[in-house]
């Protein structure tokens, strides 16, 4: 279900631009690295780069043969329809995947220079470079301080100076310091949702990473606190990376730079946003994002 | 019948009948304790006594006891009469038809002494080292005045016994095990120092035994000259006088005074006469030391097993296995525990310990006998399943969001579990820690065989060096009750101890369980409310 934005946004008016002329159909995703990569990608230095990427769930195949790249300081979402492996591939950018059994991982996925799957890479040090921000707010039974802080203290930082410094820096990060920075000391719990959810991407900016993976950050929250965090994404865009992933496809526009949309654990396309909202060159993209399925 | 039906499926009949059920259940468990406090703290009350006239000669008691005609057998009534060591028992059956005209003399006496249950008759005659001083009412009003200052000499007294000479004997015991020591050596010197410092402290111990006999003299210097109901005269100390009661003189505020004076003399004493009269104080400390102990050892055993199963073993049959296990241990009789803490905590650990660092006393055993430690170390074990159970719970319903949360940030596995997981499962590890202590206060037959004995010498935690003592034996509720109850050889007498000491297990029970209750309201306060 969408949610309602209540500010007038272009975009529709883009959604009903006619089909292109190309008419793909998703009979040539045999090759689909070159015709469907976005060529502006090519030329921007690369952050985070997918390989070959095929995951199993036990027998089942959940991402087959993606191939994507994402450049520094852009903002990457994934559109696609439910079960179609948004998640699952945004799990694999910091191996959350890990932790689920009978997970199976093939190809690469390089962030920056490091091939996060190569044996020799220490998972622990991965997850300090890419912050995971989710769904469903979920911040510590802790204060507002020592949940902000965690990360620091989990890398064993416990000069107090400091620790006061990366939470302020974090808080005004996420657009929250006004807001809380009299009650730091009070439970994380008592905060609305929505600033539970800006509370969870001060907490992943405390531990500067390189790259920011949020999966519907703003399904559970109201208009206005969803307006709040895109314009975060905006801001943040300039120091970090970030991929995103959105049901919404006015919020993909409104927010990213690149789009890519999955279907069955394909990558069916992916381009610029404004291209690819306007003109698509696949057209079950074009179903997809005026609605016609999924 | 079609409004039957619509009731039915509506369900509120089963809402009334759960209802009923809970209140009936409710009631049983107000009951069981209402009976056993009305039984027990009904006991301290001075009652009146009774004077009748029987066939054989008049008898004064009170009264403790009716039973109704039955068939050939009349009515008959009970009647405590004390005196043990003229009459030869505290209680008498008499018809009942045969009491005429009973009586309630004022000058009638209930005194409670150190030996042979109470004295119920008359005080004639009081004097000092022989001489009379008093007599009739007259002695009766002395007595009453001196009592409060024999009373303090005797107390003067065992605290004395208690204290310095028991800490001058362990002194020297030391100082003996280390002559041993030295003369296998044959180290001159030191033997010497050791020769003088035994000498200090004979002469010390000399000294203290001197004051000793003088505070004993001075207790045995008043003496009372007593007759019971039927003439008999029987001479007291009035050293060994704990309470004299003139149970049908006294108003209600004096029977008040008494009532509280024997409710703290029962709560905060130590026992007297093979555990039938004066206090409890010790079997309620070891009881509450005990679960103490247990406390400390059974949570860490319990959560880091939980933590193993839950968190780090492969799922799988084995751990399926292990699972039932440690949940059948919780069916295991708990005498069963007990051998096992006998064989291997009391003769195998024990043992083992005392051979590696107290080989110098044996053969007097240390640790190789039961002990409070083996004793709490048995009931952890009995106990560690429920508090596995309830970790393993906890730490399931720990949101898997919370865990991501962490992980993703980059916290190892052990971070979040230290971090994240084991905060947010506290409450759930007391409540396993309350329903342990639930189960391991009330039991004793396994402590029967790891360490409780029927009295204590000394306290498990004093203030001689190392003040815990966990290697020392201690008294439990739960075993005094069967003690007293079953073991003593006056057990008609002992019968409201038994009520007495079962209320007070519960209120022991209780009281530990609203400590643990109340932390663990503060934590899930804290967890959920304004800070941590
Ligand atoms: N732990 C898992 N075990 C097995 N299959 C899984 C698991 N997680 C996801 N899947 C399957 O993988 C596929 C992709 O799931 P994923 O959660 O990535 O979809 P999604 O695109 O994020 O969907 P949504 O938009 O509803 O969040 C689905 O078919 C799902 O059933
Ligand atoms: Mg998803």
């Amino acid at each position: 279900m969408e949610i309602e934005d209540p500010r007038p946004v272009p975009e529709p008016v883009l959604l009903q631009v006619p089909p292109p002329s190309t008419g793909l159909r998703p009979a040539s995703l045999q090759q689909p690295d070159l015709p469907l990569t976005d060529p502006s990608v090519l030329s921007a230095p690369i952050m985070l780069q997918v390989e070959r990427l095929n995951l199993f769930y036990g027998d089942k195949q959940a991402l087959s043969d993606i191939h994507l790249k994402v450049a520094r300081n852009s903002v990457m979402s994934f559109i696609g329809p439910s079960g179609c492996g948004k998640s699952t591939l945004l799990r694999c950018l910091n191996r959350m995947n890990d932790l689920i059994d009978d997970v199976r991982v093939q190809g690469r996925v390089l962030l920056g220079d490091t091939d996060i799957y190569a044996p020799e890479t220490d998972v622990i040090a991965l997850r300090k470079r890419a912050g995971m921000v989710f769904q469903k707010s979920n911040p510590f039974p802790k204060s507002i301080f020592e949940n902000v802080a965690y990360g620091l203290r989990i890398q064993g930082q416990s000069d107090r100076n400091l620790l006061e410094e990366a939470v302020e820096r974090s808080l005004k990060g996420a657009g929250l310091w006004d807001e809380v920075k009299d009650r730091l000391k009070d439970s994380a719990q008592g905060l609305s949702g929505g600033q539970q959810q800006r509370l969870c991407i001060a907490r992943a900016l405390a531990v500067r990473p390189e790259i920011i993976l949020m999966d519907e950050p703003c399904s559970a929250l109201d208009p206005i606190a969803t307006a709040r965090v895109e314009e975060l994404i905006l801001e943040l865009k300039r120091e970090f990376t970030i991929v995103i992933v959105t049901h919404n496809m006015q919020q993909a526009a409104r927010v990213s730079d690149h789009t890519a949309f999955f279907w069955m654990g394909k990558l069916i396309e992916t381009d610029l946003t404004e291209k690819m909202f306007t003109n698509p060159r696949q057209r079950m993209t074009e179903d997809y994002i005026t609605g016609r399925f999924g | 019948m079609r409004r039957m039906t619509e009731r039915l499926r509506q369900g509120g009949v089963f809402v009334w009948f759960s209802g009923t059920l809970l209140a009936f259940c409710l009631a049983m468990i107000l009951c069981l304790v209402g009976f056993i406090a009305a039984k027990g703290m009904g006991y301290f009350w001075p009652s009146p006594l009774v004077q009748v006239q029987t066939p054989e000669g008049p008898v004064l008691g009170e009264i403790t006891g009716q039973e109704p005609a039955r068939g050939e057998e009349t009515a008959k009534t009970q009647f405590r009469v004390g005196n043990r060591d003229i009459y030869g028992q505290d209680f008498r059956w008499l018809p009942t038809a045969s009491l005429a005209t009973p009586k309630c003399p004022k000058d009638a006496l209930l005194i409670e002494r150190l030996e042979y249950g109470p004295f119920i008759g008359r005080i004639v005659s009081l004097s000092h080292e022989g001489h009379l001083v008093a007599t009739g009412p007259a002695a009766m009003s002395g007595a009453l005045d001196r009592l409060p200052e024999t009373n303090r000499v005797r107390r003067h007294i065992q605290s004395i016994e208690k204290g310095q000479v028991g800490d001058l004997n362990r002194r020297i015991e030391r100082i003996r095990l280390a002559r041993r020591k030295l003369e296998t050596r044959g180290d001159i010197a030191a033997l010497q120092a050791l020769d003088t410092r035994t000498a200090q402290l004979q002469t010390t111990y000399d000294q203290v035994q001197t004051s000793l006999e003088q505070s004993r003299a001075e207790a045995k210097a008043w003496t009372l000259g007593l007759q019971t109901v039927d003439g008999q005269d029987k001479e007291l100390p009035l050293g060994s006088v704990v309470r004299i009661v003139p149970a049908n003189a006294m108003g209600l505020l004096d029977k008040l005074g008494v009532y509280l004076s024997r409710l703290w003399e029962f709560v905060a004493d130590d026992p007297r006469e093979s555990n039938t009269e004066g206090g409890i104080f010790p079997a309620i400390f070891g009881t509450v030391m005990m679960v103490l102990v247990m406390s400390v050892l059974v949570v860490p055993l319990g959560v880091i097993t939980a933590l193993y199963l839950r968190e780090y073993a492969r799922q799988g049959w084995l751990v399926r296995a292990v699972r039932v296990a440690v949940n059948n241990l919780a069916g295991v009789p708990s005498i069963v525990f007990g051998v096992f803490g006998l064989g291997f905590f009391v003769y195998g650990l024990g043992g083992s310990i005392d051979q590696l660092f107290f080989a110098d006393s044996l053969p007097t055993p240390t640790y190789g006998t039961g002990g409070i430690l083996w004793a709490s170390l048995t009931l952890a074990l009995l106990t560690v399943p429920v508090v596995v159970v309830a970790t393993e719970e906890a730490l399931g319903a720990v949101a898997r969001s919370q865990r991501e949360a962490s992980l993703a940030m980059g916290a190892t596995k052990w971070q979040t579990l230290w971090n994240v997981v084991i905060p947010s499962s506290t409450p759930g590890i007391l409540t396993g820690l309350i329903l342990a202590i639930a189960r391991g206060a009330g039991e004793v037959a396994p402590l029967m065989l790891t360490g409780v004995v029927k009295l204590a010498p000394s306290m498990p935690l004093d203030g001689t060096f190392p003040f815990l003592h966990l290697d020392r034996k201690f008294m439990h509720l739960g075993f005094h009750i069967y003690d007293v109850g079953f073991q003593s050889p006056n057990s008609e007498a002992a019968k409201p101890m038994v009520f007495m000491a079962s209320f007070l297990l519960l209120v022991v029970v209780v009281v530990l369980n609203l400590f643990a209750l109340n932390l663990r309201r503060k934590l899930r306060a804290r967890l959920g409310g304004s800070t941590f």
